[in-house]
Parts: structure tokens; C-alpha cells; sequence
């Protein structure tokens, strides 16, 4: 009821109540009177009734007043005081109650804004608290990106599906063909990992594990080689993980390329082979030449010199033959697969660390040529300089070495220097056999066994008055290896490696059609092509695309491909997406580079702008090209009709200065397609305002849109 | 009866020494410097024993094996392969494909010479 009404209510009920009180007062007194009075008293009463009425008008202004007075006091500031405790609630939770009215109300308003006051420092004190679990989250995360980044191996860590959620950039480098981003691209967010890596193998891997798992002792990983697309063959070291419950959550791959270990070691065989077939030969003739003049004495002086000259002949052979395969091999004799490359000067950092650490002795670099490198077991070789300073030290007492290294020819020459105590020149023939021991660690190596490891050779140096150094002779390694890396950036613009969300991935749960569109991945893409006529022979000279995963755009997950379109560009064309003609020259043609790209957007929704149009030249190229897109289409021009159906223009360009996206890079296939991408985020919410929400909708409400545009 | 033994070898040196020594040891020696003249002086001459390289331009000696041993009329005639290559899987090989005997070089003249000896007597 209204209050207004109530009001006028109470007014009528309580004057209606003084009226009736009244008047059963004076029926009351009137029917104990005699006749003769009460009829006198009706006269009376008669004569005075415009008095009474006047009376009774008064009485009706007093009660309306005192109903009004006590209606401000009590309901409407009631009333006032539930609106606004209301609003605290939901909305404006600084607001404070304040309805003036009785003094109770008063009270109950101030007892209402204490419990604000608590709730508000409550809530405020929660949010806190959320946001700062968040941002150390999100802080820890990064982290671990970034280290994933400085790790030397791939990294790929998937869900329970096989899908990817965290990868770093060598995993990508590695399953990479080594040219152009497409095929790099297939190590992405939300990715089967299937396609990379065999699934029987994983599945081996994991079923081997399983029992392991189940017998609760913690899992370990197996190992197995698997090759890539590309031909790499890469060990990958699998390791599942379980989730609280003992389930399995996923499994994390490692991944080492051992292409070129595998090919050194059959460079090895093959030098095995080379030596064995390639010396039998020679040796075969010079053998029987020997035995038959060694057998025959009497055979004549011209034969004889025959016989003489073939084994000298074949000796030349043979000799050539020994040094074109150590030649040939050397790079495979000199691997060793247990050494690894280092930087000269790091080792020496290392070794100086460890002896002024351990020995209390006192070091310097000198003249450190900074770009070698060398081929070691660092911690041995540690180890050995280390133990000849313990034996310097304690035997003559040396407290200060210094250390060096230059190049000479082929060979690293590392220096271990000292001044005061000359060594007694016999010293480090008894010192290199020993076992090394330094302090408490000992270990059953001697600096021999160290050297022979590394093919080196070491000596001591007399270096005139009262000095000395042994110098170490090691292969050096020819060219620093370049470790694969992730360019570096800062960590804000650090790109999208991981994505946890991926976890509570149900793909399989629910049918795509029914999936909410926030937690689909999509494909957002653009083709720019030699005219608007697919059926007249127009060709795609460009596609480009990038992957929204998760309400995402993974802006280093793009494809960005030319291709030949085998037929002249025209003027008109060529003005809108500045191709020049010399570009596409030497480019892949649409049968091969459809397959790419249908590897790239597989699984995923296809996002385009005026979608059909891209999807025509595709669709026209399916078969020639060996595939076909049968996912779900969604088209922003669409989508923008139906989230703005007043507005009639749904150009690109349009829609985003609606939307607030920035243009850059507009016309190339890959800026049509980031911004495209960036508007169907932006849509994403305003068609859930309108009961948007699966994809289902999405593509009914397109078709809508669709069919009211034709109508009109 | 001096017996006909076919060296099929396109190295000379050994060659040379082969066939002095076959020669000292009273064979009559024919020589065959790749696999098709092989072929050709066994079908014209009929050796009772065939020295053959497996190394040889036109035809190698496994090619030249199997197509004597595919031959009845040839049946009889003994074949040794001399070979640079010596795995088993070589070795095998050639036995599968109907030598009598795979010398791996180098060897020696004299044992060489008895085994020539050893075969010949059996057939």
C-alpha cells in the first residue's frame, strides 16, 4: 500500500474512531436521562450544530496532524531507514543511514551504521587480503615463467587431457621447423599436446608410471625419443603430476634435442666402419705381396721389385686412408657426450670461487682471453685445479695463484700461476696420479684420469725467480654455442606461457555447441586476397590469425603466412593490402599453406569479420588442399548487428571506434585479425547482457541477425 | 689335370700377388678386372674355382655369386669371395647367396692357398 494512502487510511480510521466514541458517549449518557430532558437536550444539541460541526472540523485537523506527526516520526523514516540500509547493502556500501524521525528510529539507524561500519571494514580488509593472494599468485607464476624461459630444456606441461597449459619457448623452438612462425606456432595455450608428441608414446610412458602411482610412493618419470615434424628427434623425459585426491592432474614433459648427440654417435660407428673397410683393402695387398716374397726368395729381381713396390704403394694408401677418416671424424672423436660446453672464463670464475672458498688462498685472473670456450666436466675439472692449489699450499706454502688462458692453435691453455715457491719439477707427476683430496672430499680421480677425460695433457713451468705454473693443453671448442633462448622481456609484457585455468578444462564434459562462450578457444582470422570473386578466379595471397584462449588473446601465438596466388595482382587490389607482387614471389601456394593453417585453427571456433567471405575462398580450396574446416564459424559483423541493432554501420573500422579498440595495422591479415579478435572480446560481454551466453545462442542469434537483414 | 682358377678382382696389387702365387703353386690362372668379364670367362672357360672381390665396377661379387649359382651347368665350379668387408652381416650374406667361403682381408697366402686346395679336393 502506498503511503499516502496509509496515511489518509489512519486519518479517517482514527477520526471515525474519536466521532464514534462521542457520539456512543452521549447515546450513553442521553438514554438515562428522562424523556422530557433528552428532549430538551436534542433541542440543544440542534441549536448548536454548526458550532458542533466546527467543533468536529477542528477535531478532524488535530487528528490528521498527530497521525502526520507520528507517521514521519515512525513509518516514513522506517521506510527511509530499510531503502537505505538496503542500498549499503548492495550498492554504495560508504553510505551511512541517517533518517531523522523519533528518537528509537534515531537509534536503530546509528545501530544499523555500526554494523555497516564493521561490515564495510570487513569487506574491505577481504578484498585486500584477495587482492594481494592474487597479485603474489600472479607474481609467483610469472616466476616461474620466467625461469621455464632460462631453462636450457623444453618444457611442456599439460592437463589431465593432454592439453597444454604452461610451455616455454624452447619447447616451441624445438618442435618448431626452424623457418617462419606457422609451424612454430603449434606449441600453444590450450593445445593438444597429441599433435606434437605421439600419444601412444605418452600414454606408454604414463601406463608404466601408473602402478608406481597407485602404490602411492611418489611418481617419477620414464623416458623416450620421439620425433618431430620437422625430423628432430628429441628425448623427453614424462613426469606425471597428481592432484590432491591422488588423481592424475598431468604430466609435465621435458624435452633435450638429441639430434645431434644421436648423429654424433653414429658419425662414431661410421668412423668405426670407414677405418675397418677402408684399411682391410690395403693391408690385404701389402700382405700378400710380403708373404709371397718373403715365400719366394727365387722369384726373378724384376718381379721381386714389383712385389717391393706395391707394399710401398699401399703403405702411402694406407696412411692417407688413417688420416682422411681421423679428419673427417675428428668432430665425432673429440664429443664427448658427458662434457659440455662452457665459456672459459665462467670455469675460471668457478675454480676461483672454489679455492679462495676451501683453500683460504688468494686468486686473480690474468689475461683471460673472454671468447673461449671449451668442452668440460666443469665440476671435475674444478676439482683438479683445486686439488693441485691444496697441494701448492700445504706443501709450499703458496697463498696467491693466478689464473689464465689463451688461445694456442687449436687448443685452450689454461694457466695455473704462482710466485715465491718454485715446485720441484718431479712434483706434478706425483701429484697428478694421486686420488684427489681436498680437505675432507676425496674422490678415487686423479688429475690424470681428469685429463685424459678432456684429451688434455698438463705440464709444470719453471717461470724464472722463484715462480712457477703448470699449464693444462685442452681441445677448445670451435664455435660458442648459441642456446636456444627466449628473447628477453621485460616481465610485464613477459608473454602468455602459461595459462592454469586450462586445468578445469572439461572440453569433453559438455558439446561445444552448449559450452559457455567465455571458456571457448578461438581462431581469429583474416585473409587478404587478389579480388572480392572466388568463383572468378580470385585467389588468397595472405592469411592471418591469432588464438584467443580462455577470453585471451595470445599475441605471440600468431600465423602469419603469404602465398603465391599464381596469377597477376591488380592495381585496385594491390592499394587496398599493399602486397607488392615481388613479395609473394618464391612463396608457398594455398595447398600448402592451408594445411598449416588447418593445423593451426584445429579445435578451435573460427572468428572472422563478414566471416563468410574468408570462408568462401577457403572453402573453395578444401579439396585441392586435402582439408576441411567443418568448425563453428561466429562473424563480428554479426554479432555487432545484434548487439547494436540500431546502428547501421558494421564496417570494421565502425565497430571498433563503438568499442573502443585501437586501429594499428590495419590491412595485413594479421591486423585484420588481432582486431578482430580484440572486437569479438569486447562483444563477448555485451551479448551476454543479452542472454548471450553458449555458443549455441551465438550462432542462432547470427543466423537471426542474418535472415532480419536480408527481410530488410 | 692343372686346374683353372679365376682371380675377379679390379685391384691390381692384389691381383699381381694372386696370381704369382697361384701360378708357383701350379694353377693355370685366368683374371676377370670387373664383374661382367667375370661372368663372361667363367662361361668361356669354365674355372674350377672362382676368386672373386665383392668390391668390382659393373657387377659386385654377390651379383656375380648368384648369378653362377642360378646356373646348374656352373654348379660345380667352388667360389671364395675376398672381401674389405667383414661383418657378419657380410659374411653371411654371401654364404647365403652359394660361396663356399668368405675371406675376409687380409689373410694369408698360405692358409689361402690351402683352403684353394681344400675345396678343390672335396668336389
Amino acid at each position: 500500500m502506498k503511503a499516502r494512502h496509509k496515511l489518509v487510511l489512519w486519518v479517517v480510521v482514527l477520526y471515525l474512531a474519536v466521532l464514534g466514541a462521542a457520539a456512543a458517549l452521549g447515546v450513553v449518557l442521553g438514554a438515562g436521562l428522562p424523556a422530557a430532558d433528552q428532549e430538551t437536550l436534542l433541542r440543544i444539541l440542534g441549536e448548536r450544530l454548526p458550532a458542533m460541526v466546527f467543533v468536529a472540523g477542528i477535531l478532524l485537523f488535530v487528528c490528521a496532524a498527530a497521525v502526520k506527526w507520528l507517521f514521519a516520526q515512525y513509518v516514513t523514516a522506517v521506510r527511509a531507514l530499510a531503502e537505505q540500509t538496503t542500498v549499503v547493502a548492495g550498492a554504495n556500501e560508504a553510505l551511512r543511514v541517517n533518517t531523522g524521525g523519533a528518537r528509537e528510529v534515531a537509534e536503530a539507524a546509528a545501530a544499523i551504521n555500526r554494523l555497516a561500519e564493521a561490515h564495510h571494514a570487513l569487506r574491505r580488509d577481504f578484498e585486500h587480503r584477495a587482492r594481494e593472494s592474487g597479485a603474489q599468485l600472479g607474481e609467483e607464476r610469472n616466476r616461474l615463467a620466467a625461469l621455464m624461459s632460462e631453462l636450457s630444456e623444453g618444457v611442456l606441461v599439460c592437463n589431465a587431457e593432454g592439453r597444454i597449459l604452461l610451455y616455454n619457448e624452447q619447447a616451441r623452438a624445438l618442435f618448431g621447423a626452424g623457418r617462419g612462425t606457422a609451424v612454430a606456432a603449434l606449441v600453444g595455450l590450450g593445445r593438444s599436446v597429441f599433435t606434437l608428441v605421439d600419444r601412444e608414446q605418452v600414454a606408454h610412458a604414463m601406463e608404466k608410471l601408473q602402478p608406481r602411482v597407485n602404490a602411492g610412493e611418489a611418481p617419477s618419470s620414464t623416458r623416450f625419443v620421439a620425433a618431430t615434424a620437422a625430423g628432430r628427434l628429441l628425448r623427453v623425459r614424462a613426469a606425471p603430476f597428481v592432484d590432491s585426491g591422488g588423481e592424475a592432474a598431468g604430466v609435465v614433459l621435458a624435452l633435450e634435442d638429441v639430434t645431434g648427440q644421436l648423429g654424433q654417435e653414429a658419425a662414431r660407428r661410421g668412423l668405426l666402419r670407414a677405418l675397418a673397410a677402408g684399411v682391410r683393402a690395403p693391408v690385404a695387398n701389402i700382405r700378400a705381396a710380403a708373404e709371397n716374397l718373403a715365400s719366394f726368395p727365387d722369384m726373378a729381381p724384376e718381379r721381386q721389385a714389383r712385389f717391393v713396390e706395391i707394399v710401398a704403394m699401399e703403405s702411402q694408401s694406407l696412411t692417407q686412408k688413417l688420416n682422411a677418416a681421423l679428419r673427417d671424424y675428428a668432430d665425432a672423436l673429440k664429443a664427448n657426450l658427458t662434457l659440455e660446453d662452457m665459456r672459459v672464463l665462467d670455469l675460471l670464475g668457478v675454480a676461483r670461487q672454489r679455492m679462495e672458498a676451501t683453500l683460504g688462498v688468494s686468486t686473480e685472473l690474468v689475461d683471460v682471453d673472454e671468447t673461449l670456450w671449451i668442452r668440460v666436466d666443469s665440476f671435475a675439472l674444478v676439482q683438479a685445479l683445486a686439488y693441485l692449489g691444496t697441494r701448492l699450499r700445504d706443501e709450499f706454502g703458496v697463498r696467491a695463484l693466478r689464473l689464465s688462458a689463451h688461445k694456442e692453435a687449436e687448443l685452450v691453455e689454461l694457466e695455473l700461476g704462482w710466485t715465491g715457491a718454485s715446485a720441484a719439477h718431479d712434483a706434478l707427476s706425483a701429484w697428478e696420479s694421486a686420488p684427489m683430496q681436498i680437505g675432507p672430499d676425496e674422490t678415487p680421480l686423479s688429475v690424470r684420469d681428469v685429463l685424459e677425460r678432456h684429451g688434455g695433457e698438463a705440464w709444470l713451468q719453471t717461470a724464472g725467480a722463484g715462480g712457477a705454473k703448470f699449464r693444462f693443453l685442452l681441445p677448445a671448442v670451435e664455435v660458442a654455442p648459441a642456446p636456444l633462448r627466449a628473447p628477453a622481456a621485460p616481465l610485464e609484457s613477459r608473454p602468455e606461457y602459461y595459462d592454469f585455468d586450462l586445468f578445469r578444462g572439461s572440453s569433453a564434459a559438455t558439446a561445444l555447441q552448449e559450452r559457455k562462450l567465455v571458456e571457448l578457444t578461438y581462431t581469429a582470422f583474416d585473409t587478404e586476397t587478389t579480388g572480392l570473386e572466388p568463383s572468378a578466379g580470385d585467389e588468397i595471397i595472405s592469411i592471418g590469425a591469432v588464438r584467443i584462449v580462455n577470453g585471451r588473446m595470445l599475441k605471440n601465438e600468431v600465423f602469419e603466412q603469404l602465398v603465391d596466388p599464381r596469377r597477376p595482382l591488380n592495381r585496385e587490389s594491390m592499394r587496398i593490402h599493399g602486397i607488392e607482387p615481388r613479395a609473394l614471389q618464391g612463396q608457398p601456394d594455398i595447398e600448402k599453406v592451408l594445411p598449416l593453417f588447418h593445423r593451426f585453427c584445429e579445435e578451435t571456433v573460427l572468428v572472422a569479420h563478414n566471416a563468410a567471405f574468408d570462408m568462401r575462398f577457403l572453402e573453395l580450396k578444401e579439396s585441392s588442399a586435402g582439408v576441411k574446416f567443418a568448425q563453428p564459424v561466429l562473424d563480428t559483423l554479426l554479432l555487432s548487428a545484434a548487439v547494436h541493432p540500431a546502428q547501421q554501420d558494421h564496417r570494421l573500422e565502425s565497430i571498433a571506434e563503438r568499442l573502443g579498440v585501437r586501429l594499428i595495422g590495419r590491412h595485413t591479415a594479421l591486423g585484420d585479425a588481432l582486431l578482430t579478435g580484440e572486437i569479438f572480446l569486447k562483444l563477448i560481454p555485451l551479448l551476454a547482457e543479452r542472454g548471450v551466453l553458449t555458443l549455441r545462442q551465438a550462432l542462432e542469434t547470427s543466423r537471426e541477425t542474418y535472415y532480419a537483414r536480408l527481410q530488410y | 689335370m692343372t686346374r683353372k682358377v679365376l682371380i675377379a678382382d679390379d685391384e691390381q696389387n692384389i691381383v699381381i700377388s694372386l696370381e704369382f702365387l697361384l701360378k708357383r703353386e701350379g694353377f693355370e690362372v685366368l683374371v676377370a678386372g670387373d664383374g661382367e668379364a667375370a661372368l663372361q670367362m667363367v662361361a668361356e672357360h669354365h674355372p674350377d674355382l672362382v676368386l672373386l672381390d665383392v668390391m668390382m665396377p659393373k657387377r659386385n661379387g654377390y651379383e656375380v655369386c648368384q648369378r653362377m649359382r642360378a646356373r646348374p651347368e656352373w654348379r660345380g665350379i667352388k667360389i671364395i669371395m675376398l672381401s674389405a668387408k667383414g661383418r657378419d652381416v657380410e659374411v653371411s650374406k654371401g654364404v647365403s647367396l652359394g660361396a663356399d667361403l668368405y675371406v675376409t682381408k687380409p689373410f694369408s697366402n698360405a692358409e689361402l692357398v690351402a683352403q684353394i686346395n681344400a675345396l678343390l679336393a672335396s668336389a
